[in-house]
């Protein structure tokens, strides 16, 4: 295996004060330094000057594209692009446009992974990014809704069901593949019995090999952040832990942490060490339960029932710890609604012994296991440098060797406090995933046993005495990589945007590339290894 | 690769004994709170007005639950000074609301049940709990219960979710494409009442508003146990949930 060298920390340009240097004299823009959980804004008022920073920031200094947020406001669009500068803090790029202006310039041309953002902004907001490839049919399904409808705009009524429509029942899937002999293979979005998630793919094959796999998702798009609108916080932090439930956790954390920067309020240091408890606890069960996939889908069935007996003994530790299988109702802002006493803590700490204990076993009989690993090896690989211009994260990232996890670079909860590691691997292959998701479940283990060690006494929850209005951006790394949840309350406390960018939907654009030019039989051995939600992406 | 059979043989057989007789397992299931009698009215009325949903039903001292749209947050148990009980039960499968009669399926398909599952808008709590029951530790084949492949070849058909619009469609298409006689469970709060996503312009609100429901397994998710609960329900190997499901406001 050849390593890379470690990823080259960006010479501090943030704290320095060196990239805001750049931006005015290159861009003449203003640039602020915040405090809603982001370091560096970058105010723009035209949108000629968006693709040129934005090659600056992800061509040049190698950001991480973290996604595109639009808020509606009375007299103006403001569009966020968001950047991770590794180690640095988060930067975004704030384009000012009058409402009536709706076409803005696509960075997709620079930034591969902003094409489903742009997508998702214009069935949504019925925005027009000028020059995308490919517009229309995307969350809003044709079959279902004209286009045109635009129901993230804040004129838009969420709670009237019955809405004049004019779906297009014509509608069929952009083939790309047209050749003699070619064929497409439709599967979803009702597959496997029904108990695989409901998505559609388009799989486009001359014989043997896919050519193009074209995902269609948003079957389960349930307008969470539009419903959330309006919601007072505590009866959003519902949507947010129910949206996608296999990172529940991380995702009501990343929630919780926004309002209460927005709050400008600190959960009490008991409560952030139960966090990082229970994040890894969430994590350690995930995994468990994607190896178990990733077993099934080679249908090697004993390490396959193995490996989901330690899920579900997580799961039910999960809830003879906390009350929950898939850890609802725990958190909140300003720290957790519970405490837990010693001896559930010693419990669970045996039971995540006992399922990393068993997890290596497991590992190590697979290594032997040469028709196993002949079905993952040099399978469905993501170079590094698709990887990079897609922004690929959580474990699926760090098997095409990009070194990024949110715990380490911006850390939040209390992860600067604990030691360890950021497993990587540089082949991208389903073998590379595998071997990541296994050595994180190892350190989860560990951080869990950490946790509890350096657990002190003192309050859980710092209540909640007023509101403010604002926004802020709340991050976690959640088992599936890295999610963002930017929030914005009104004076009332009320949620009036929220939106929720979510690691499934950035590793789902990347899953064509792991695909396409490997054979039919290895396409659901591939979707295993990615351990990807399609609920999650949906929202 | 002998050893996986060896590795296999030594793990012996896991798999749950329910339902001749129950598990007691912790962890198995979330819980559920039941109707509850407090000191005073006044406290009876304080702990119904914690629930996000609206399902605590305070009537006088004792404050009832409408389990259908019981959301597990968890809020009644941990949240307050005076907590409603829950009860760590599992049997949760109980009958549409508006059918009073069970339809259980002829005696044939007692330990012949092919069931579809279609996610119509679920978190993927409730999925995986359906995928659970193929966990050796429930193991629903050693009840006769299947996935089915298709839907020509299934009696039941599962639906969790809250019908998201873009699934009404499938959903539909599933239901129609399975042969007589044939019956619709509804897993899991929101494909009951909607949940947390409730009516709106994407959700349905409930499998109900789509297709005609015969058993609902309320719970947010249901644990597998209450699946297993509710297949052998729908075949007429159980009783359905004793519990009356539904008290009306102001009863």
């Amino acid at each position: 295996m050849t390593i890379p060298p470690q990823q080259v920390p960006v010479p501090d340009l943030i704290n320095t004060g060196a990239l805001s240097e750049i931006i005015v004299d290159r861009f003449s823009s203003k640039v602020t330094v915040d405090g809603e959980g982001i370091a560096l804004s970058i105010d723009l008022e035209h949108s000629e000057k968006l693709a040129d920073i934005c090659q600056l920031l992800f061509g040049e200094l190698d950001f991480t594209f973290g996604g595109l947020t639009v808020e509606q406001h009375p007299v103006e669009w403001h569009l966020r692009y968001l950047f991770l500068a590794p180690r640095s803090g988060w930067i975004q790029v704030v384009l000012r446009q009058p409402l009536d202006v709706t076409t803005i310039s696509s960075v997709s041309a620079v930034i591969h992974a902003a094409d489903w953002h742009e997508r998702e902004a214009e069935d949504l907001f019925g925005l027009h990014f000028k020059d995308h490839p490919r517009l229309g049919d995307f969350i809003l399904h044709d079959q279902v809704w004209q286009e045109g409808v635009a129901p993230m705009r804040k004129s838009f009524d969420p709670h009237q069901p019955h809405m004049e429509r004019r779906p297009n029942l014509e509608w069929k899937p952009l083939l790309v593949v047209m050749d003699t002999g070619a064929f497409a293979m439709p599967v979803g979005p009702v597959y496997e019995g029904g108990i695989g998630e409901p998505i559609h793919f388009m799989l486009e094959t001359v014989g043997e090999d896919v050519i193009r796999a074209v995902p269609r998702l948003f079957y389960n798009y349930r307008a969470v952040e539009k419903i959330a609108e309006g919601k007072a916080i505590p009866d959003a932090l519902l949507l947010a832990e129910r949206f996608a439930a296999k990172s529940a956790f991380a995702h009501s954390l990343a929630y919780c942490q926004a309002v209460e920067s927005i709050l400008r309020i600190q959960s009490p240091p008991r409560a952030r060490r139960l966090r990082v408890l229970l994040c890894e606890l969430e994590r350690l069960r995930h995994h468990a339960g994607t190896i178990a996939a990733i077993c099934s889908s080679t249908a090697l069935a004993v390490p396959a029932a193995h490996a989901s007996i330690i899920e579900e003994q997580l799961l039910r530790a999960s809830c003879q710890f906390s009350g929950h299988r898939y850890l609802f109702g725990l958190n909140t802002p300003g720290g957790l609604l519970r405490d837990f006493d010693t001896f559930a803590l010693q419990a669970l700490r045996a039971s995540v012994d006992d399922a990393a204990q068993q997890l290596r076993v497991l590992e190590k009989r697979l290594q032997f296991s040469s028709s196993f690993l002949d079905r993952l090896e040099e399978v469905g690989i993501v170079d590094p440098a698709n990887a990079q211009s897609l922004s690929l994260t959580g474990p699926v990232g760090r098997a095409s060797a990009r070194q990024y996890d949110l715990r380490r670079d911006c850390p939040y909860a209390d992860y600067e406090h604990y030691d360890f590691a950021v497993p990587y691997e540089s082949e991208g292959d389903g073998y590379a995933r595998l071997r990541v998701f296994f050595a994180e479940a190892y350190q989860s283990a560990r951080l869990v046993q950490q946790a509890i060690e350096l657990l002190e006494e003192g309050p859980v929850l710092h209540p909640i005495s007023e509101w403010r209005a604002g926004a802020a951006l709340g991050w976690a790394e959640s088992p599936i990589g890295a999610t963002m949840h930017w929030v914005r309350l009104d004076e009332s406390g009320k949620i009036e945007r929220y939106r929720i960018m979510t690691p499934s939907f950035t590793n789902w654009l990347g899953l064509h590339v792991a695909v396409e030019d490997f054979a039919f039989q290895d396409f659901p051995i591939i979707l295993a290894t990615f351990g990807l939600s399609a609920t999650e992406c949906d929202r | 690769m002998s050893f996986w059979f060896l590795h296999g043989l030594r793990n012996g057989i896991q798999s749950s004994r329910y339902p001749a007789s129950p598990e007691s397992a912790p962890g198995v299931s979330s819980g559920r709170p039941v109707t509850t009698r407090f000191a005073s009215a006044a406290e009876a009325s304080q702990v119904a007005g914690i629930c996000p949903s609206g399902v605590l039903i305070a009537s006088g001292e004792v404050v009832n639950v409408d389990l259908r749209g019981c959301i597990h947050c968890q809020r009644c148990r941990f949240g307050s000074p005076q907590n409603m009980t829950w009860e760590m039960d599992y049997e949760w499968a109980s009958m549409a609301l508006g059918r009073n009669e069970s339809r259980p399926f002829p005696v044939a398909y007692r330990r012949s049940l092919h069931v579809m599952v279609v996610d119509a808008g679920d978190c993927g709590a409730c999925l995986h709990e359906v995928q659970q029951l193929n966990n050796p530790l429930y193991n629903m084949h050693r009840l006769g219960f299947f996935f089915a492949a298709t839907p020509r070849a299934a009696d039941v058909l599962l639906a969790v979710g809250p019908v998201s619009e873009n699934m009404r469609g499938p959903l539909l298409k599933t239901y129609e494409a399975m042969p007589d006689p044939k019956r619709v469970i509804a897993a899991g709060t929101c494909a009951i009442t909607g949940g947390v996503f409730g009516n709106s312009f994407m959700s349905a609100g409930g499998v109900a508003s789509v297709l005609p429901v015969d058993l609902e397994i309320p719970g947010d998710p249901p644990p597998p146990l209450a699946l297993l609960h509710g297949l052998l329900t729908v075949v007429g190997r159980k009783p359905p949930s004793e519990r009356e499901p539904y008290f009306k406001k102001g009863a």
